[in-house]
C-alpha cells in the first residue's frame, strides 16, 4: 500500500518539485538539441541526475507516493553536488586545469548562459528547489 | 482537484510547449561560409585536376575514425566526377600524435607518395592511432611499407616548412571554429548536415551549377 499524502499541501510541494524537474529537463534539451549548444562534461553529469528526477517525481505525483523522497532526494543531492562544483568552476573560484583544444566545449566557457543567466547557476537553483520541496513535503506529511 | 489529471496535463502541456518552441525557434542558417582564404592555402595538398570547377575542402585528421570511414566515399565522388572536382586537404590534428602523422603525410608528399601513405595510414589506423596511446613508430613503419623512403622522410618531417604549414592549418581550423573532423566545404559552402550522401549531393549540385555557368558564358 502506498503511503499517500495526508494533506494537499505536501502533495503540492511534490508537484512543484516535479514541475521544476520537468521544466529543467526540457530546458536543457532545448538548449542542447534546438539551440545547438553542445553539453560539456559536467553538464552531462547533471543531466544524468535531472532526467530521472523528472520521471520519478512524475510517477510519484501521479500515485501520490509520499515515500518518493527516499528515491528522489539522493538523485537531487547528486545533481546538486555536481551543479555546485560546476558553478564554482564557472565563477572561477575553483581553478580549471588547462586542457588542449579539441572537440567538446569547455565547462567554463562564457557562452554558457540562458537569458543572461549562467546555466550552472540555473542548474544549481533547480536542484536546490527540488531538494527544498522534497524536504518540506516530507516534513509536512510526517507531522 | 484530480491529482492524476493534473500530472498528465502538465506533462502534455510541457511537451506541447517544447515542440512548439522547437519548431518556431529561429535557426541560424548554418553559419556564414568562411572566408575563402582560410579554406584554401597555397601549401595544401590538392588531389585531382587543379582547374576543376568544384573544389572540395576536407579538414581531416589522420587519427580520426570518421575520416577513415569517409575516405572511400570521397574517392568515389572523385571517381564519379573525375573532371569536375578537386580535393584540397587541410589538416585538423585534434588527437594526440596527429601532428606527427601529418608530418609523415607531408614528408610523403615531398616524395610523391602522399595518397598511398594516406591510404595506408587510414587502413592501418586501428593499429597505430590508439586514442590516448598513439604509436607513431608503427605509423612510420606503415608509411615505409607504402613505399616511403623513411630515412629521407624522417629528416624532411623536421623541416620548418612543414611546421609552418601545420601552424597555419591549425590557426585556420580555429578561425572557422571547426567542430570536428571530417569537415567539408564544397566551393566554400558547408554541408547542410553531416553525412556522405549530403556531401555527394552538394558536389553533384555544384558540378551542375558550374557546368551551366560555363555553358552560358
Amino acid at each position: 500500500m502506498i503511503a499517500s499524502f495526508p494533506n494537499a499541501g505536501s502533495w503540492r510541494l511534490l508537484f512543484l518539485a516535479f514541475a521544476v524537474a520537468l521544466a529543467s529537463s526540457l530546458t536543457v534539451l532545448f538548449v542542447g538539441e534546438v539551440m545547438g549548444q553542445v553539453p560539456c562534461n559536467l553538464c552531462w553529469f547533471q543531466r544524468a541526475f535531472m532526467f530521472p528526477l523528472a520521471i520519478v517525481l512524475a510517477v510519484a505525483a501521479f500515485r501520490s507516493d509520499a515515500a518518493v523522497w527516499m528515491y528522489a532526494l539522493p538523485l537531487a543531492a547528486g545533481g546538486w553536488l555536481v551543479a555546485g562544483f560546476h558553478t564554482l568552476l564557472y565563477a572561477g573560484i575553483v581553478p580549471q586545469a588547462i586542457e588542449p583544444c579539441g572537440p567538446g566545449p569547455s565547462c567554463s566557457s562564457v557562452g554558457m548562459t540562458l537569458g543572461g543567466l549562467p546555466l550552472p547557476a540555473l542548474s544549481l537553483s533547480s536542484f536546490t528547489a527540488i531538494i527544498a520541496c522534497l524536504l518540506l513535503a516530507r516534513g509536512r506529511s510526517a507531522s | 482537484m484530480n491529482r492524476r489529471a493534473l500530472v498528465i496535463a502538465t506533462v502534455a502541456i510541457a511537451a506541447a510547449l517544447f515542440a512548439a518552441a522547437a519548431v518556431y525557434y529561429p535557426r541560424s542558417t548554418d553559419g556564414i561560409p568562411p572566408d575563402k582564404s582560410t579554406l584554401i592555402r597555397a601549401h595544401s595538398p590538392v588531389i585531382g585536376p587543379s582547374g576543376a570547377p568544384v573544389t572540395i575542402v576536407e579538414f581531416l585528421d589522420p587519427s580520426c575514425e570518421a575520416c577513415r570511414a569517409f575516405h572511400p566515399l570521397v574517392k568515389k565522388i572523385m571517381d564519379d566526377f573525375p573532371n569536375e572536382t578537386r580535393l584540397v586537404i587541410r589538416y585538423a590534428p585534434l588527437h594526440e600524435g596527429s601532428d606527427e602523422a601529418v608530418r609523415i603525410l607531408e614528408a610523403a608528399r615531398l616524395q610523391d607518395k602522399f595518397l598511398p601513405v594516406l591510404e595506408k595510414l587510414f587502413q592501418e589506423q586501428p593499429q597505430w592511432a590508439i586514442h590516448g596511446a598513439p604509436d607513431l613508430e608503427k605509423a612510420w613503419r606503415f608509411a615505409g611499407e607504402a613505399g616511403l623512403d623513411l630515412a629521407k622522410a624522417r629528416e624532411a618531417a623536421k623541416s620548418p616548412a612543414i611546421a609552418a604549414l601545420l601552424a597555419q592549418d591549425i590557426s585556420d581550423m580555429k578561425a572557422i571554429d571547426l567542430k570536428g573532423t571530417p569537415t567539408f566545404f564544397v566551393n566554400g559552402k558547408p554541408l547542410p548536415s553531416f553525412g556522405p550522401q549530403q556531401l555527394y549531393d552538394l558536389v553533384a549540385a555544384e558540378a551542375v551549377a558550374q557546368g551551366a555557368k560555363a555553358l552560358s558564358q
